[in-house]
């Protein structure tokens, strides 16, 4: 077990250092990263400025030594300036890493409390209505755009009806902001969870044990949750890394569509004014996030399925 | 008397099972992708004549004809059959030129994915020893970096265009052909047809394009196709929100966009180009499913 968690953190680490590397060699595409910190060609600029600036970036240093100081940087929590208002983005995080975690999270329990449930029933009762019913919430799910669901949900909710906010968090907690956005990202989330426990219950249903426990007359809600769920959970735990970087790109749409101020509407309106600066910051916050819940998933996997640590 | 028996035996017909009448169509539509390949067929058919089906060029736009609703709807024209946009351009023939525009990048992003991907993972799988796990890791490292930030970096520092939005696809592509290629790879090089093709000469590119790569390729074509309607979804959202194709060429994201402020007065404009990504996609993923369960059931648990 720990040989396997040491492996996982190596991996865990190479991943943040290949996403620095990417955001690092990103800012050099074009020679130099010069041009991406001073807006509109530098106007204005004196020679004197520009050298200044190189200076403070080490860009007399070879480009190993720059990348190495600048992750010296990273490491010691001084992310840059933000290019629109020339202020420290470091400041800036904390503030915006609440109302995404709330949204993912509120997202996240309400897509398992709906995706678990309708994979286990749709399983279980294959091929009739309520089955079918379940494959076309999760087929909808997966092909509809969560942005375009968030947008239609806006329409009807909010235009045609009024019922509800069109977006923002609102003042205070409102709970009535967090309804449509948590239920568009979920309903991303429990589609991606019913497509997987369905499958993995219907092996489970086919297997011996399952058949044997029913032929010995076990009643089936004790069949169906003790017995072939507990072994079927395991296969959505393992792909709970591809369910997560969908929830990350899901919610980047929800938070673009409803205004939502977070990390992620950060991230837009920095494409919007060319913000560098921002955006690779962000990558680096979203991979870490990213990596982190992957490694948690896969040592809980580990410790779930023994076969796994020794694979 | 035994023998006479056997005889009879060996005589019962085997009823077939072929049913006729509605049945046999509903068997006909559980059999075959009739559906999806329909919208499919469709949908290529439409983008390769676009000139010629659509009604309107794709940046023609009339001020008469702003805000145009669809034509079931009051105030609506034969003209403007799904309505016009907020500069008066037609929305149906804006679609089309967009099915045009996604089909494309789809399709360019998925074969260069593809090849690369294959390549990698024939390689590591066949190789092994350390250009296995510098492909691996790349492969984990890639895996790991949430692809839409990444396109939307690369698209500042580049600038949004369609070569960048191909470049950026093609990328999120490739990672999804590695693995899987590889562990098939790993358990064919150990055959015995394998062994025998080294022994009778054949050489290393030989090996892996005619022995090793058909033992793939079901695998490969079953991933492309269901990575086919994430990559739709991926450029569509790149270009809602600005990374992606700019405007004024018309794609379906940019034009959900270009309505999202008019919802009120013109719900039109954003609605149906979802739809198309939507009947797109469904179709796509259909279609991957059907494959997957033909050509390759192992991958079942893939999403």
């Amino acid at each position: 077990m720990r040989a396997f968690i040491i492996r996982r953190l190596l991996t865990s680490i190479l991943t943040l250092l290949g996403a620095a590397l990417f955001v690092f060699s990103v800012s050099r595409i074009l020679g130099d990263p010069r041009v991406l910190l001073l807006p509109d060609q530098a106007y204005g600029i004196t020679q004197e400025q520009w050298d200044d600036l190189a200076r403070q970036l080490h860009l007399d240093k070879p480009i190993p030594i720059q990348f190495g100081i600048w992750l010296g940087q990273l490491l010691r929590g001084d992310l840059g300036r933000d290019l629109a208002d020339r202020q420290l983005i470091a400041p800036k995080i904390p503030q915006k890493v609440g109302p995404t975690l709330k949204l993912a999270l509120s997202a996240f329990i309400l897509s398992t409390l709906i995706g678990v449930p309708i994979g286990v029933f749709s399983a279980v009762s294959r091929g009739s209505i309520p089955d079918y019913f379940g494959r076309a919430f999760a087929l909808f799910g997966q092909a509809l755009p969560t942005f375009w669901v968030g947008i239609v949900g806006i329409l009807i909710f909010a235009v045609w009806l009024g019922w509800l906010p069109s977006g923002t968090m609102g003042e205070g907690f409102s709970i009535k902001h967090y309804i449509l956005p948590t239920l568009t990202l979920a309903w991303f989330g429990a589609a991606g969870y019913v497509r997987l426990v369905r499958s993995a219950m219907l092996e489970v249903l086919d297997s011996e044990y399952v058949k044997l426990a029913r032929a010995k007359g076990v009643n089936s809600r004790t069949l169906i949750w003790k017995h072939a769920f507990k072994n079927a959970a395991i296969a959505p735990l393992t792909l709970s890394g591809l369910l997560l970087a969908g929830f990350i790109t899901g919610s980047i749409s929800v938070e673009t569509v409803f205004a939502w101020p977070g990390l992620a509407r950060f991230g837009i309106e920095a494409v919007w004014t060319n913000n560098f600066t921002v955006l690779a910051v962000l990558v680096l916050i979203f991979t870490g996030a990213f990596v982190l819940l992957n490694f948690l998933a896969d040592i809980l996997y580990a410790f779930i399925d023994p076969r796994i640590r020794y694979s | 008397m035994a023998q006479a028996e056997l005889q009879s035996d060996l005589e019962v017909s085997i009823p077939s099972y072929r049913a006729t009448g509605i049945s046999g169509v509903l068997q006909l539509f559980n059999r075959w992708p009739i559906i999806p390949g329909t919208i499919l067929g469709v949908l290529i058919i439409v983008a390769v004549f676009a000139p010629w089906v659509s009604p309107h060029g794709p940046y023609v736009n009339s001020l008469k004809a702003r805000n145009t609703p669809p034509m079931w709807s009051e105030g609506g024209t034969t003209e403007y059959i799904l309505g016009a946009d907020v500069i008066g351009r037609d929305l149906l023939s804006r679609l089309i030129y967009g099915a045009r525009i996604s089909l494309m990048v789809m399709a360019i992003a998925l074969v260069t994915g593809t090849i690369v991907g294959t390549a990698l993972g024939l390689v590591a799988g066949y190789f092994g020893g350390l250009i296995d796990e510098v492909i691996m890791r790349l492969v984990d490292i890639f895996l790991g970096i949430p692809f839409v930030l990444m396109a939307m970096a690369v698209a500042v520092v580049m600038g949004a265009s369609l070569t960048t939005m191909m470049v950026m696809l093609a990328l999120l592509t490739w990672s999804g052909f590695v693995r899987n290629v590889r562990g098939e790879v790993l358990s064919l090089r150990e055959r015995d047809y394998i062994a025998l093709a080294r022994i009778a000469g054949a050489s290393l590119p030989r090996i892996l394009m005619m022995h090793i790569l058909p033992g793939v390729i079901n695998t490969v074509v079953v991933i492309a196709t269901l990575r086919s309607g994430q990559l739709i979804l991926a450029e569509a959202f790149l270009s809602f929100i600005g990374a992606g194709i700019p405007p004024p060429t018309p794609t379906w994201g940019a034009m959900i966009a270009d309505g999202r402020n008019y919802l009120r007065d013109a719900w039109w404009i954003s609605f149906f180009p979802g739809l198309a990504i939507f009947f797109t996609v469904m179709a796509l993923n259909f279609l991957g499913d059907w494959l997957r369960d033909k050509l390759d059931p192992r991958l079942r648990q893939l999403t």
